[in-house]
């Protein structure tokens, strides 16, 4: 789950309501433990991104800012893309990537990646 | 079965009674020995229906030899379905015919008309065969006439639907080539829409686009709108949720080539454009794309053009 400072949360199943919001206090809280400057929320695995679930991002996202780290989206289906547009929820302004790379590619632009990560190979499972 | 029916022919034939199976029998008999006659007269009769094809003027896209050929196939399947019933054979063989003869601008009419004339061909050589006998031309023109007329729809149909099949391809390709997603440069898809967008093809546009997106991994992409001549509020609307949707992806879209008049109805839709990047032409959209993907295009006198 956490790649150098980044810290690399990735959602493997669908998530109902309450473990959304267990989602975002984990993932707040450890923003502050691990003092991580970036964010990474890889979503690729979900097919379905409800206006509760791109709420949730934006507000993690959100207070990720104020906690002083930059969140980045990644992995957002086809499909998934173009329904969240069409029912007018996009992620605000938080930025988003293709994938975990891009991501990490985008927070080292921003300054809060540190040097390019070497091979992404082992984090944790479940957020 | 054997014994039953020839028991049945002959009751039938004592009480002179006409019963369906007696014509069958009948009709059966009769076929067999018309198709021994149109094996026996095989050559004869087959160049008497070139000679009459050529005289119609049909498949003039052929030459003499293949005529020859096709004729020949055309008339032992056409023998073999008399004799045998059975027409997927025909079937298979006019669709295979339909296939190499369609690229070759050959119209339905004369596929239809070729047959037909062949039909008219065996007849009256049946009726030259068995003019003595009138009652007996009668029973052998009831027993061919279904199974000659059989054959002309099969052959018909057979020949439409290679028709069908053939166009629904070409609908096929044009639909693919309509919305092209190109890839230019790595990471820079370019996407250029010609024609009238109407929200069908809008729809197939973005799934296009999107699934681009992922498997080039696009950075960048240039929608080109300088071939579209006009958008309506569904289309211009979908357009923007589009980019927005390419942005989720982590891609940006810089459309470019915006006639006046789309421009117009993008405003006055009162879309927010404010995160729209867009350029006046292609150039300046691809010079654009490349210096956000940090190419620097440099000519090799020395003199830089990007």
């Amino acid at each position: 789950m956490r790649q150098g400072s980044t810290l690399i949360a990735s959602v493997h199943t669908a998530l109902d309501d309450t473990e959304l919001v267990r989602f975002e206090h984990d993932l707040i809280a450890q923003i502050g433990e691990h003092r991580s400057p970036g964010v990474i929320i890889d979503v690729a695995a979900l097919d379905v991104i409800d206006s509760f679930a791109a709420l949730t991002l934006r507000r993690i996202a959100e207070m990720a800012r104020l906690r002083g780290a930059l969140t980045v989206i990644v992995g957002i289906q086809p499909e998934v893309a173009f329904t969240m547009v069409q029912l007018g929820m996009g992620t605000g302004d938080v930025p988003t990537a293709l994938d975990l790379d891009e991501g990490l590619i985008v927070l080292a632009d921003q300054g809060r990646g540190r040097e390019a990560p070497s091979a992404s190979s082992s984090w944790g499972t479940t957020p | 079965m054997d014994d039953q029916t020839s028991e049945r022919t002959g009751r039938s034939a004592e009480t002179g009674d006409r019963a369906p199976q007696h014509a069958v029998v009948e009709g059966q008999h009769l076929l067999s020995q018309l198709v021994a006659h149109l094996r026996e007269h095989r050559t004869r009769l087959r160049e008497e229906w070139a000679a009459r094809i050529q005289q119609s003027h049909l498949l003039s896209a052929m030459t003499p030899q293949e005529m020859a050929a096709e004729t020949t196939s055309v008339y032992d399947n056409y023998v073999e379905v008399l004799e045998t019933g059975s027409v997927e054979a025909l079937q298979h063989y006019a669709r295979d015919l339909s296939e190499r003869i369609i690229p070759r601008g050959v119209e339905t009419h004369e596929v239809v008309g070729i047959v037909l004339l062949l039909r008219d061909v065996l007849a009256r050589s049946l009726f030259e065969k068995y003019q003595r006998d009138f009652g007996l031309l009668n029973e052998v023109l009831d027993a061919y006439e279904p199974a000659a007329n059989r054959i002309a729809n099969t052959v018909a149909v057979s020949f439409v639907d290679e028709r069908e099949r053939v166009i629904r391809q070409q609908q096929d390709a044009i639909r693919e080539l309509s919305t092209p997603v190109l890839p230019v440069r790595e990471r820079l898809l370019i996407l250029p829409i010609i024609g009238v967008l109407d929200s069908d093809r809008a729809r197939q546009l973005t799934e296009q686009l999107l699934s681009g997106i992922r498997k080039h991994r696009a950075k960048v992409v240039v929608i080109d709108i300088t071939g579209a001549p006009d958008v309506d509020q569904t289309v211009a609307n979908h357009l923007v949720q589009t980019v927005d949707a390419s942005r989720l992806m982590g891609a940006s879209v810089i459309i470019t080539g915006l006639s006046p008049k789309i421009a117009q109805t993008l405003v006055t839709i009162g879309v927010d454009l404010s995160k729209m990047n867009t350029i006046g032409d292609l150039q300046g959209g691809l010079e654009e794309a490349e210096r956000l993907l940090g190419y620097t295009v440099t000519r090799k006198e020395g003199s830089t053009s990007s």
